[in-house]
């Protein structure tokens, strides 16, 4: 998967994660890829809702180890 | 024919007067408490619904009015003099609605939620700010406790209002809390 920009949302707490997520994806490019890693495990559930809302796609969601990853492809 | 065009034109009328009348995408909050606590809720909640693009305005009153003061040096009556002295100047001044146990509590939960990266409320009124969260505050409440505009929070989305205000806010919005 070709991703066009990375965020890194280790060790941060709700309501963080997403409002780092809507802030990346705001200026990036529609069709673009954003791959984020998080701590959060309020993220699992999180990031998937934010999705629906907003009309973007999460392409996928992966889960190692106490880190969670999401591929998020801009609308 | 007439008649069928002339109930598409009602009809057409009917539609945009029922568009007119549904919510937005808007949550109107009242935030009544001054807790540490509840007012941290509050602010999580508003800052992920902006994040999720849902316009946010919340409406302090009572407590939640004390809680947005900061220190100022202004000239009282008796009875603003006792309020003020006895009211938080300050996040940094709330507590907790529970456990607060002569202010261990608070420490506490402050030192934990530091530790797991939990914004500060501080931090969380810079975030609210940055995504246009409007923030109305009662002004009855202001008038009863004897506060003035010099002494709160400094906000740019911050206006006095009354409950008509909060009322028409609330009437457009999907979503309505009270915290």
């Amino acid at each position: 998967m070709q991703v066009d920009q990375s965020l890194d949302c280790k060790g941060l707490s709700c309501p963080m994660p997403i409002i780092k997520l809507a802030k990346t994806v705001k200026k990036m490019n529609s069709g673009e890829v954003l791959e984020m890693i998080g701590t959060d495990p309020g993220s699992k559930t999180d990031v998937p809702a934010w999705c629906g809302k907003t009309g973007n796609i999460l392409l996928e969601q992966t889960e190692d180890g106490g880190a969670f990853k999401f591929y998020i492809k801009k609308k | 024919m007439k008649d069928i065009q002339k109930q598409i034109e009602e009809l057409q009328k009917q539609v945009e007067l029922l568009k007119k009348d549904q919510p937005k995408d808007k949550l109107s909050m009242i935030v009544f408490s001054g807790s540490l606590d509840k007012i941290i809720a509050a602010f999580i909640i508003a800052t992920g619904a902006a994040a999720m693009g849902t316009e946010v305005t919340m409406f302090f009153t009572f407590w939640g009015t004390a809680a947005l003061r900061k220190k100022a040096k202004i000239k009282k009556n008796f009875s603003s003099r006792m309020f003020g002295f006895m009211l938080p100047t300050g996040f940094n001044k709330l507590k907790l609605s529970n456990m607060n146990m002569a202010g261990m509590g608070t420490l506490m939960m402050k030192g934990l939620m530091k530790k797991k990266g939990v914004l500060s409320l501080n931090e969380m009124l810079e975030i609210s700010e940055e995504s246009d969260v409007k923030i109305f505050i009662c002004e009855m409440s202001m008038d009863l406790m004897g506060m003035q505009p010099e002494e709160m929070v400094d906000y740019k989305n911050l206006e006095y209002c009354g409950v008509a205000k909060f009322l028409a806010e609330a009437h457009e919005s999907r979503n309505t809390l009270f915290i």
